[in-house]
C-alpha cells in the first residue's frame, strides 16, 4: 500500500481519489487505519477504509489547505482577579489533530477562551503549559515541578489552577496539600471525564467551576474540581487530601470520603459546606521527597516474603488492611522486621471509609506490638503520599502523626 | 420539477443496542432523571459545524429520563461505549448486500455531531458501511450509502428526552437524486421498506421506520425529516417544492429592491399602549422591541408566491426554532392589535420612505438581538442564495418547518472510543447472502404456499412472513385460512385496541397447533387471540377454549335440547335448518366447529321429516 501513495505523492490532508473499482474521492487521513487500508474522509465526512488489495490508484486533486479557519478569539474583561492556569495534560487538555496525527495543547490561552467563553467574565487567565502528560504517566518528580510552579505563580496571582489527568489528580493533590501547606492563595485541580473535543464534555463547567473557587472561596487550600454528579450543574471542591477517584467514567467520579465537599460551585455561587478545612497556618513550603516508600495491601493470602521484598530498603511502609486495621498475623515478623531496619509502618484500611481502630482486636494489638501505627482514617493514597513527602523532608514518624492539610480527622 | 433522496432509517431486530448490552423497551417506567448541557464542539478539521453552532446559541439545558430495563451508563454517556454488537453489523451488511452495495474493508465509527439534546454525549456514533448499489422501484434508484448508526433518544412529554432508543441499532440508506414524478417518492420508499423486511432482520411497527427527504428544485438542497408515513412523503415534497419555488421568486424580489442590512432600534416608544398582544407582554415584561427598516421591501415579506409560503412567516419560524416568538411585519400591519397609527409611528422613527418595509421583534433585550441579526441574516440568504440549505421538520398536514441550518461536514468526527472495524468472514457471508434476498422472492415463496398474489402481498406486509411459513407447516392448517387469520383477524383485534405486541411469533404457532390438533376449533380462534392479545398466555387461552369445546356425544346432547325447546319450529323439518341453525350457533359458538353443527342439526331434522 505504501507504494501506491508513494507513487501518487499523497499525503495527509490533501484530497485523494482513489480508483478501486468504484472511484472514492476524499481527504486522505492519516493511517490510524493500519497499514491494511486507505483511510479516506469522505465529502459527507464519514470515514472509509478502503482495502490496499483493491487499490489501482491514487491520484492527488489538490494539497492539503492552511491551517483550519480560527473562531472568533474571546478575550477576558477588565478588572477581574488574575489566575494562573497550568496546564499538565490529561483529557482535558487532550485533542488529537487528525490532519497531523499530533496531540495539541489545547490549553493555551487563547483555546480555553475560545472553548469557555464564559471564563472571560470570571478571570484574567494566564497560562502556562508546563507538561502534556496522562496523569497515569506522572511520577512523583512531577509532582515537584508542579510544586515548583505552583508556589512561583502564587506570588502574583490570585488563584492557581492545574489542568490535570484525572487517574492520579488526588495523589498530585495530596502532595501539594502537604509541600505547599498555608500557601495563601487557593489552588484548584481539574480535570474532566469527558474531552473537550465533545459537546459533552465536563472540561468547561469543571474548569469554570474551578475559576469561580479560585477567585470566589475567600480561603486557601489545595482542591479537586469536578463535577458533583451526573447532573450538569454542579461542581464539588474536594479537600485535595480527602478525595478519591471512585468511578472508572461517571462523571461524579470523585468524592470527599468520610464528609460533604469543602465546596460546592452551583449557578456560579461558591458555597462553603465545611468550616476551618485547612489550617490558616504560616506558609513553610517543604516541596521534597523520597520514592522509598511502599503502599501494599493486605489480602488473603499475601505472604512474609512479598511484604519483606516491599519493605526492603523503604523509609516508610503504608498497609492496606483489612476492616479496622488488620492483617493476618503470619505478617507479624515481616513488620518487626521492616521496623528493626528503620522503616515507619503505617496503617490504613482498604474499607476506605471510616475510621482505622486497632485496640478492638488482639489482631490490630498484635500490630500495634510489632510496630505499626494507625493513621486513623487517613486514606490509603494519601498516606502513601504524605509519606513520601515526609521521608524527603524529615522525621517520618513525628510528621506522619501530625496534621498538616486535614488528612485525617480528629 | 424536484429532485428528491429519500434516507431511510430503519430499526435493526438484533433485540439489543448497538454499544452496551441494554434491550429494547418501547414503554418504560422511568426510575431517574438528570439535566445536562451541551456546547458544540469543532470537528475533526478543527471547523466547528453550523447546525451546532446554531443550536448551542439556543443555550437549552436538557432534560433526561432513563429506566434500567433499557438503558445503562453507556446511554447516560457516564461509560464509554462498549464492543460494537457483531449482530448489528452482520445485518447491515446483509442488507447492503440486499441493495447490491459495496461494503468496505474497515467500517469507521464516527461521531456525527447533534447538539439539539436528542443525544446525550452531543453526538451520534454512525458508520458508513457500504457505498453504492441500487434499488428497483418502476425503475432502477442508485443507492448511494448505507450506514449502521444508534438511533437517538426520544422527545418525551415536557421537553424531557426518554433513553430507552438511544443506542438502538439503525440502518440508514439514502439513494441518489431522482426526479420527483407524481407518486415516484412514495414508490421508493415503499420498496425499500418492503426490501428491508425482505431481509428479516428489522424491527415492525410503529417508530421503527423514518423517512427524511432531501429536496431540491435547483438551489440548496432541503433536508426534511420525520415523515412518518407514506401518504405524507408526497405532500412534503409538493409543499417543499412549491416552497422552494416561491423562495427563488422572493430572492429576486429583494435583489431588485436593492436592500442592503441596515440597524435596529428600540420601537418600543412608538408602541407604548398598544392593543397588540404581543407587543404588550413585551413592554409588560420590561423586554424590548426592535425594529429595522428593510429598505424597497414594502410587499415583499407579505407577499406569498404559494400558500403559506412568504417572506414574513420565513423569518418568523427562524426566530422562532431559536426560541422567539413575535416576529411582525409592515406587510400585515395594521393587523394583529397593532392601529394604523402605530404602523405609521414606527415607520416615522425608523425613517420609513415611500416603497419601504420594516419588521418587528418583540423579546427580551439580548435574545431580541440575536433574533434580529437572525432575521437579517436570513434575508440576506435568500436575497444572495435563493433557497438557503435548510434541515426542516415535516408537519402531520403535510409541510415543512425551520428546524435549524443544515449540517456539513465539518460534523463529522471520530469515535476514538471505539476501533476500527473489520468485517469477519461470517459477516463478509451475509453480505453474499443478501444479494439474494428480494421482495419479489419472498412473494414468490409465500405463493408457494397456494396464496393468490394479493394475500401473499398481504401476508408479507403485515411483517408475518416468517412464522406464516411455520404455520403452514403444520398438519391441518389450511395456509389462506392462516393468512387470513395474519392478515384480517389479527388487524381487526389490533383495531379493537388490543396489543399486537403481546402477540409473538411462538404465541400464534401455539394457537395454530392446537387447531390443527383438532384441540380447539376455527370458531374459536378470535377469541384465543383476543384473550393473548389482552395480556393472558397463550397456553391458558388455547386451554380455556379447549375446555369449553363440547366432544361427539356432548355436542348432540346439547342439539337436541335446544331443538326441544324450540320444538314447534323443528318440527317442520329440513325447512326450519336456517332459523334453527342460528339459535345454536348463538350458544355453541367456539364450542364446537361450525360445519360439524350444522350437519348434527341437518341429521336430527331429517330425522324428524321421516318420523
Amino acid at each position: 500500500m505504501a507504494g501506491i501513495l508513494e507513487q501518487s505523492g499523497a499525503s495527509p490532508g490533501d484530497r485523494v481519489s482513489v480508483d478501486a473499482g468504484r472511484v472514492h474521492v476524499g481527504t486522505l487521513m492519516p493511517g490510524y487505519g493500519g497499514q491494511e487500508a486507505v483511510v479516506l474522509k469522505l465529502d459527507s465526512g464519514y470515514n472509509v477504509g478502503i482495502g490496499a488489495g483493491r487499490i489501482k490508484s491514487v491520484e492527488v486533486l489538490e494539497r492539503a489547505p492552511e491551517a483550519p479557519e480560527a473562531r472568533p478569539k474571546a478575550a477576558p474583561r477588565g478588572g477581574l482577579a488574575r489566575v494562573l492556569l497550568i496546564s499538565t495534560g490529561g483529557t482535558i487538555a487532550s485533542r488529537v489533530d487528525y490532519r497531523t496525527g499530533a496531540v495539541t495543547p489545547a490549553l493555551d490561552a487563547a483555546g480555553i477562551y475560545e472553548h469557555v467563553p464564559e471564563l472571560g467574565g470570571v478571570a484574567d487567565v494566564r497560562t502556562l503549559d508546563l507538561f502534556s502528560k496522562h496523569s497515569e504517566d506522572m511520577v512523583p518528580g512531577d509532582w515537584l515541578e508542579i510544586a515548583r510552579e505552583v508556589r512561583r505563580g502564587a506570588r502574583d496571582h490570585e488563584g492557581v489552577i492545574i489542568a490535570h489527568g484525572t487517574d492520579t489528580m488526588h495523589y498530585t493533590s495530596a502532595f501539594l496539600s502537604f509541600a505547599l501547606a498555608g500557601l495563601p492563595v487557593p489552588v484548584a485541580l481539574v480535570g474532566a471525564q469527558r474531552s473537550p473535543d465533545r459537546a459533552s464534555s465536563d472540561a468547561a463547567e469543571n474548569l469554570l467551576g474551578a475559576a469561580r473557587l479560585v477567585t470566589g472561596c475567600g480561603t486557601n487550600g489545595i482542591y479537586v474540581v469536578m463535577h458533583a454528579g451526573q447532573d450538569d450543574g454542579e461542581v464539588s471542591c474536594h479537600a485535595g487530601t480527602r478525595v478519591r477517584k471512585n468511578h472508572t467514567s461517571a462523571r461524579g467520579a470523585f468524592e470527599t470520603v468520610g464528609g460533604p465537599p469543602a465546596f460546592t460551585v452551583k449557578g456560579g455561587a461558591v458555597t462553603r459546606r465545611i468550616g476551618g478545612y485547612f489550617r490558616p497556618g504560616p506558609f513553610e513550603p517543604r516541596i521534597s521527597l523520597s520514592e522509598d516508600v511502599a503502599l501494599v495491601k493486605c489480602h488473603p493470602g499475601y505472604s512474609a516474603e512479598a511484604f519483606g521484598r516491599a519493605a526492603e530498603g523503604a523509609k516508610a511502609v503504608i498497609m492496606e488492611g483489612t476492616g479496622l486495621g488488620h492483617a493476618g498475623e503470619n505478617l507479624l515478623p515481616a513488620v518487626r522486621e521492616a521496623r528493626r531496619a528503620g522503616a515507619f509502618v503505617g496503617m490504613t484500611s482498604q474499607c476506605i471509609a471510616g475510621r482505622t481502630n486497632m485496640n478492638v482486636y488482639g489482631s490490630g494489638r498484635r500490630l500495634q506490638e510489632a510496630g505499626a501505627v494507625s493513621l486513623r482514617d487517613m486514606l490509603p493514597e494519601t498516606a502513601l503520599v504524605k509519606a513520601m513527602w515526609a521521608a524527603g523532608t524529615g522525621d517520618v514518624g513525628g510528621l506522619m502523626l501530625e496534621k498538616i492539610a486535614s488528612e485525617f480527622s480528629d | 420539477m424536484a429532485t428528491v433522496g429519500l434516507e431511510i432509517h430503519q430499526q435493526l431486530d438484533t433485540g439489543r443496542k448497538l454499544f452496551c448490552p441494554c434491550g429494547y423497551d418501547d414503554s418504560p417506567e422511568y426510575t431517574e432523571s438528570f439535566r445536562r448541557r451541551l456546547r458544540a464542539a469543532s470537528g475533526e478539521t478543527g471547523k466547528t459545524d453550523r447546525a451546532a453552532l446554531f443550536e448551542e446559541s439556543k443555550r437549552a439545558e436538557f432534560e433526561y429520563r432513563a429506566s434500567a430495563s433499557s438503558s445503562c451508563a453507556v446511554e447516560r454517556d457516564e461509560e464509554p461505549p462498549r464492543e460494537p454488537d457483531g449482530a448489528a453489523v452482520e445485518s447491515a451488511l446483509l442488507i447492503a448486500g440486499a441493495l447490491r452495495s459495496d461494503v468496505f474493508e474497515q467500517i469507521h465509527p464516527m461521531r456525527k455531531t447533534v447538539v439539539d439534546g436528542s443525544n446525550t454525549s452531543g453526538f451520534q456514533r454512525t458508520m458508513l458501511v457500504a457505498e453504492g448499489g441500487s434499488v428497483e422501484a418502476g425503475g432502477r434508484i442508485p443507492i448511494q450509502s448505507v450506514c449502521l448508526e444508534e438511533d437517538a433518544a426520544r422527545r418525551i412529554g415536557g421537553g424531557a428526552y426518554g433513553l430507552e432508543r438511544l443506542g438502538v441499532p439503525l440502518v440508514e440508506i439514502a439513494t441518489a437524486p431522482f426526479e420527483a414524478e407524481p407518486g415516484r417518492t412514495r414508490q421508493v420508499a415503499l420498496a425499500l421498506g418492503r426490501l428491508l423486511r425482505a431481509t428479516g432482520r428489522v424491527r415492525r411497527g410503529i417508530g421503527t421506520i423514518r423517512q427524511d427527504v432531501n429536496v431540491s428544485v435547483g438551489g440548496a438542497v432541503v433536508e426534511v425529516k420525520g415523515v412518518q408515513q407514506l401518504d405524507q412523503l408526497e405532500k412534503v415534497v409538493r409543499f417543499e417544492s412549491a416552497r422552494q419555488r416561491g423562495l427563488l421568486e422572493i430572492s429576486g424580489m429583494v435583489r431588485k429592491s436593492g436592500w442592503a442590512r441596515g440597524e435596529w432600534a428600540d420601537a418600543s416608544s412608538a408602541l407604548a399602549g398598544s392593543r397588540s398582544e404581543v407587543v404588550s407582554a413585551a413592554l409588560g415584561g420590561g423586554k424590548a422591541v426592535l425594529g429595522a427598516r428593510f429598505a424597497g421591501m414594502a410587499g415583499v415579506f407579505g407577499h406569498c408566491p404559494a400558500p403559506d409560503v412568504r417572506l414574513g412567516r420565513d423569518v418568523a419560524e427562524v426566530a422562532r426554532a431559536m426560541g422567539l416568538g413575535g416576529v411582525l411585519h409592515s406587510d400585515e400591519l395594521p393587523g394583529h392589535g397593532i392601529a394604523q397609527k402605530e404602523k405609521d409611528a414606527v415607520a416615522g422613527l425608523l425613517g420609513l420612505q415611500e416603497g419601504d418595509a420594516f419588521v418587528l421583534i418583540a423579546a427580551g433585550e439580548g435574545a431580541a438581538r440575536a433574533a434580529a441579526e437572525a432575521v437579517t441574516a436570513r434575508v440576506e440568504q435568500i436575497r444572495d442564495a435563493g433557497v438557503p440549505a435548510d434541515t426542516r421538520l415535516a408537519t402531520p398536514a403535510g409541510q415543512t418547518r425551520f428546524m435549524r441550518p443544515r449540517p456539513g461536514a465539518a460534523r463529522m468526527y471520530p469515535e476514538t472510543d471505539v476501533g476500527v472495524i473489520v468485517p469477519t468472514a461470517a459477516q463478509m457471508r451475509a453480505a453474499q447472502e443478501g444479494r439474494s434476498v428480494s421482495w419479489e422472492g419472498a412473494i414468490a415463496a409465500l405463493r408457494k404456499a397456494g396464496l393468490n398474489a394479493q394475500l401473499a402481498e398481504q401476508v408479507f406486509d403485515s411483517g408475518r412472513a416468517g412464522v406464516f411459513g411455520r404455520l403452514c407447516r403444520i398438519d391441518g392448517v389450511e395456509p389462506n385460512y392462516a393468512a387470513s387469520v395474519v392478515c384480517s383477524t389479527v388487524t381487526g383485534l389490533e383495531r379493537r385496541g388490543l396489543d399486537v405486541s403481546r402477540l409473538g411469533d411462538g404465541e400464534l404457532v401455539s394457537v395454530f397447533e392446537a387447531l390443527g390438533a383438532g384441540s380447539i376449533p376455527k370458531e374459536s380462534v378470535e377469541q384465543v387471540l383476543e384473550k393473548i392479545m389482552g395480556g393472558a398466555g397463550a397456553a391458558s387461552a388455547v386451554e380455556a377454549a379447549s375446555s369449553g369445546s363440547l366432544g361427539g356425544q356432548e355436542l348432540k346432547d346439547s342439539i337436541a335440547a335446544i331443538l326441544a325447546e324450540n320444538e314447534e319450529l323443528a318440527s317442520r323439518g329440513e325447512r326450519a335448518a336456517g332459523p334453527l341453525m342460528g339459535k345454536v350457533m348463538a350458544r355453541l359458538r367456539g364450542r364446537a366447529p361450525g360445519d360439524k353443527i350444522s350437519k348434527i342439526v341437518q341429521e336430527m331434522l331429517k330425522k324428524k321429516d321421516a318420523v
